[in-house]
């Protein structure tokens, strides 16, 4: 595949959120402020550029027999890395996303992309496909994010934009809404699609 | 929650803090086996023989091998290899005693190998900081929590197939409202532990 092609393909034709329902905890988990959500996107875009380049450019040596588990190595090993900058640079964040940033071994996003494209193409292919993925998963967490602030607090990036007499629902901002927030935002892409399909 | 008594940590690991609907682990099994309460009956079976195993030997890991080698920063890397050989063992062994059940199952066996609530309860037995005892009654816990919550749910899906649902909510974005309401109905025992 094209480079650009597979870099356009996460993006939007096969977002990983909202058409291959992939990596569903982290964007359930963390999306209850919009910086959170770009902070997971960021750090899962990092971990699935340098998995898709280096197990792209081992394709070949890779037995396919135990292909998994060595997938999962590298996979690790990198989210360590991530890790370990994230906790020296950026420590509040590190702290808000707690847990889910080990959790990042097993999204499942990362291991798909490894099995279905970095394993069968060329490294330059690769990394586009990664970057496009990767970037694909953050806009979708950044979104969804935005709408849970928006509606949990009257904020959007931390900045207060329906003033004092708003009442947040703070539901949105609580476990069931983010189960609520991606279910309703799945319905209306549906409905887009619906839409243009019965207009061609 | 570090002091609390085994009995505590099960209702909360259970109900309280429920692995699925309050901290969002094991959310792909859950929105992806749930079509059928069999088959997500046998995947709660799965998911909480391997959860048990996992927790108590990621405690002797950490324990007996990162610890004292003070190689701690290996952690994620040693766990995920561990739960990795775990499910490969139990795939073996589910294809050999019951192959209808490892039919039903299909793809998502290995899946377990990704499915969060694993690594994420091995890593949150670690940073609770329990002995041996609250280990195996909080991945126990945790287990239960997660099987409760995929046949529930797929009790209420098995239902749904048939409601007449309006077309841009078919499917997925229907399953997760549903999951909205659960959660809602958890978060009911919040308080209570």
């Amino acid at each position: 595949m094209k480079p650009f092609k597979a870099l356009i393909n996460g993006l939007f034709k096969e977002n990983p959120v909202f058409i291959q329902l992939l990596g569903m905890c982290p964007t359930l988990a963390v999306t209850n402020s919009a910086i959170n959500g770009m902070g997971m996107g960021l750090a899962t875009t990092a971990v699935l550029l340098g998995s898709n380049t280096v197990i792209a450019v081992f394709r070949k040596f890779i037995p396919s027999k135990i292909r998994i588990p060595s997938f999962i190595v590298v996979i690790a090993s990198f989210v360590t890395i991530v890790g370990l900058i994230m906790e020296g640079y950026f420590p509040a964040l590190y702290k808000s996303l707690g847990l889910f940033i080990p959790l990042i071994v097993v999204n499942c996003l990362i291991l798909a992309r490894a099995e279905a494209f970095a394993s069968k193409n060329r490294v330059i292919s690769s990394v586009a496909d990664g970057l496009g993925m990767g970037l694909g998963f953050t806009w979708a967490l950044v979104l969804l994010g935005a709408v849970r602030e928006f509606f949990g607090t009257g904020n959007i990036f931390g900045i207060n934009l329906l003033g004092e007499s708003f009442k947040p629902a703070l539901i949105m901002i609580l476990p069931p809404g983010a189960f609520l927030a991606l279910g309703i935002l799945l319905a209306i892409y549906n409905a887009i699609k619906i839409k243009k399909m019965a207009k061609a | 929650m570090e002091n609390f008594g085994i009995f505590a940590i099960l209702i909360s690991s259970i109900l309280v803090n429920n692995f699925v609907l309050s901290r969002f682990l094991g959310i792909c099994p859950f929105l992806g086996v749930s079509k059928q309460v069999e088959t997500a009956f046998g995947m709660g079976m799965a998911v909480t023989f391997v959860m048990t195993l996992a927790g108590v030997i990621t405690y002797f890991v950490q324990k007996f091998i990162l610890v004292p080698l003070d190689i701690v920063y290996l952690q994620w890397v040693a766990f995920i290899l561990v739960i990795a050989s775990l499910v490969q063992f139990v795939e073996i062994v589910l294809q050999k005693i019951s192959p209808t059940l490892y039919q039903a199952l299909g793809v998502f066996l290995p899946l377990i190998t990704t499915n969060c609530a694993v690594l994420g309860l091995a890593l949150l037995n670690i940073q609770y900081n329990f002995n041996l005892v609250q280990t195996i009654f909080h991945s126990i816990g945790a287990a239960i929590g997660f099987s409760l919550a995929i046949v529930l749910f797929a009790g209420i899906r098995e239902k749904l197939e048939i409601a007449d649902v309006p077309v841009p909510f078919k499917g997925f974005p229907i399953a997760l409202i549903t999951a909205s309401l659960m959660s809602i109905a958890f978060l009911g025992f919040a308080g209570l532990v």
